[in-house]
């Protein structure tokens, strides 16, 4: 089984696996409706999927950092509510840095007990869904939030807005994604995050802050997760408490499936792009197809244990696992 | 029992005492009804409510014990929930009667242990960590709930299932004894035989267990196998009563089951934990939950306080086990 890991058709298609299931879906469903290739129906997937994957490349850093965060979701229900209220109280001009200050505190205090004080980052993000849901239930009284007035506000731009016709969700999340693929590839806080997540204890031998790191990991999540919330309350201009219900799982979900090791220390930002994108597409292809939304959900299972199995046979070079 | 364990195990336990002591006193000054917190009639109930958890958290005691997680339950109990109502209007079942009662609880009850050892197959055969695959599953099972039944709610309603699940047997309800006999099973299983034995050491040192000659795959099998049983056994037990399941319900379970066992004192890291202090884990939280809407706290306060909480027993966990600082990262 040695060509499992170099070379060889079987060595590709584990190696690459994820892009050649992208490749084989989107000709599927091409094959089986015509709509799906349409320009109108890609920029409609891509603009549906910003808002998950303005979060998943947050969380790419936070994962590759060798860390999980599950409070992306409950963090997005509380930037999307804040910003909502703020907007009527403050103008739209303050509510806007005053929901990203709020966020990136959330995130800092993450940061700083998973970071500094070491603690499980599963229990203290699965903590902090918890209490942040809590505190968007005591900013919002447990009430719907709406901006008042809908049609006179330049707030909507991020959500529903267009430029040179491409529409900004679109935009923002492109434009993020770039820069934080240029963070991660290109400079030495990118190359510390990759050797924290791979090797902690080395890491810290060689002299890389390893609980600075690790806090700046979770701030910059925190930073997208604002961003996400600022796109969510733009589209809708008007949000229940629980918008980002479960998101935390999809998110990982598209992490996980664009190939980032839950152990950290690989991934990269591209990779998580195919992941949101495939999760999207898929969704988009069933619907078209004329299955219920539902079917997404066993599909994407399939997906994401054989894309895991897949990487992880590529690596020991056989397909079972040896325990006994 | 040396000062170690002792501090570790009575903790949670302590802790009851004290949310006691704090919603009694503060109920006195801040309730708006005029009943005790401490009623027993209250406390009955609150047993009864920790049984759909409970039994659950038990289950992820022994995966977590066993260096593992699982995050499908919620979707498991669901499954089970909707292949209990919906197999009694099948003709046959019909036909049947109330005897088709115990059929139906076995029908649901396999589904909870097929689900089981979907996951703990795929656990034991691929090694793809056991967070991924119940990660998935916990989605792929979601939608097989939405594919039996759709959108729409799953709804039968027997009443000599209801007269049973409402029925009181030396005081307690039919919940809390379930709640309580799955307890000494698992206590049994756990401290009383080679598999809880072996569990513990795979828990402890995976490595170590190997070469000891465990059979490590089989156990975690097993034991997802268990955890799957004991959604499905918490489906019955809640919706024998209720009569009716949405798509949706036992979402965020997983969440809620791990908090318990973790305030329980069990590590997520394995080879630590007990069920007993688990019991105090899920009974802990549901008194906060019922003190804290006793004292005229907002439900929103729950979720801040339990989160808090949580952080907090992580934080003072560490500070008394300085030993165990190379935490297994997940």
């Amino acid at each position: 089984m040695a060509e499992l890991t170099r070379g060889g058709v079987g060595g590709f298609l584990a190696r690459q696996g994820i892009l050649v299931a992208f490749a084989v879906f989107m000709v599927g469903f091409a094959l089986a409706n015509q709509r799906f290739i349409a320009v109108d129906n890609i920029s409609g997937v891509i603009r549906s999927s910003a808002i998950l994957g303005v979060m998943a490349l947050g969380v790419t850093f936070v994962v590759i950092g060798g860390n999980l965060d599950l409070s992306v979701g409950s963090m997005m229900s509380f930037s999307t509510i804040v910003v909502l209220d703020l907007h009527d109280k403050l103008g739209p001009a303050l509510a806007i840095p005053a929901m990203f200050a709020l966020t990136l505190a959330l995130g800092a205090f993450i940061g700083f007990l998973v970071g500094y004080l070491k603690l499980n980052s599963l229990i203290v993000t699965l903590g902090m869904l918890s209490a942040i849901h809590g505190l968007t239930l005591t900013w919002s009284g447990g009430k719907n939030m709406d901006i008042a007035d809908k049609e006179g506000t330049w707030f909507a731009i991020f959500g529903q807005g267009e430029v040179i016709g491409i529409p900004v969700p679109i935009l923002i999340f492109a434009l993020l994604a770039v820069v934080l693929s240029l963070i991660l590839g290109k400079t030495p806080f990118g190359r510390k995050i990759y050797a924290v997540g791979g090797n902690g204890q080395a890491a810290t031998f060689s002299g890389i802050p390893r609980a600075r790191v690790v806090f700046l990991t979770y701030v910059m999540s925190a930073f997208c997760v604002a961003t996400a919330g600022l796109l969510q309350a733009s589209r809708s201009l008007g949000s229940q408490n629980t918008v980002g219900q479960g998101m935390e799982l999809e998110v990982l979900a598209a992490v996980i499936l664009g190939g980032a090791s839950l152990l950290g220390g690989s991934g990269t930002i591209f990779k998580t792009v195919i992941g949101v994108l495939i999760l999207g597409f898929i969704q988009n292809g069933l619907l078209l197809v004329g299955l219920e939304f539902y079917v997404q959900y066993v599909v994407t299972w399939v997906i994401i244990i054989l894309a895991v199995w897949l990487d992880i046979a590529a690596k020991r070079g056989r397909l079972l696992s040896p325990i006994a | 029992m040396t000062k170690e364990t002792i501090l570790k195990q009575g903790g949670i336990w302590a802790f009851i005492v004290v949310e006691l002591i704090f919603f009694s006193v503060a109920g006195e000054y801040l309730s708006v009804s005029d009943k005790a917190f401490m009623d027993f009639d209250n406390m009955l109930l609150l047993l009864k409510q920790s049984a759909p958890i409970g039994i659950i958290a038990l289950g992820m005691t022994i995966i977590m014990i066993n260096g593992n997680i699982d995050l499908s339950v919620g979707a498991t109990f669901a499954l089970s929930a909707v292949v209990l109502l919906d197999s009694m209007t099948w003709p046959f079942m019909a036909a049947m009667g109330d005897w088709s009662i115990p059929l139906a609880w076995g029908f649901a009850l396999l589904t909870g242990v097929i689900l089981g050892a979907v996951n703990g197959l795929l656990v034991w055969k691929t090694g793809v960590d056991a967070f991924i695959v119940t990660l998935g599953s916990m989605l792929g099972y979601r939608g097989l709930v939405f594919m039996y039944n759709g959108e729409q709610p799953t709804s039968h309603l027997n009443w000599t299932l209801v007269d049973f699940a409402e029925a009181q047997f030396l005081g307690l309800h039919t919940a809390t004894w379930f709640l309580l006999v799955a307890a000494f099973v698992l206590w049994f299983l756990m401290t009383r035989t080679v598999h809880g034995r072996n569990a513990y050491a795979i828990g402890n040192n995976r490595e170590a267990a190997v070469n000891a000659g465990i059979r490590v795959g089989p156990h975690i099998m097993w034991n997802f196998v268990l955890i799957g049983f004991l959604a499905s056994l918490s489906a019955v037990v809640f919706y024998s009563e209720s009569g009716s399941v949405n798509p949706n319900d036992g979402m965020l379970y997983e969440l809620w089951a791990i908090t318990a066992v973790v305030l329980g004192g069990t590590k997520l890291t394995g080879g630590y934990g007990s069920i007993i202090s688990t019991l105090g884990g899920v009974i802990a939280i549901q008194l906060l939950r019922k003190g804290l809407g006793h004292i005229g706290a907002d439900t929103e306060t729950v979720n801040l306080v339990i989160g808090l909480i949580l952080i907090a027993v992580l934080f003072l966990d560490r500070q008394l086990n300085r030993k165990g600082k190379e935490e297994l990262k997940i």
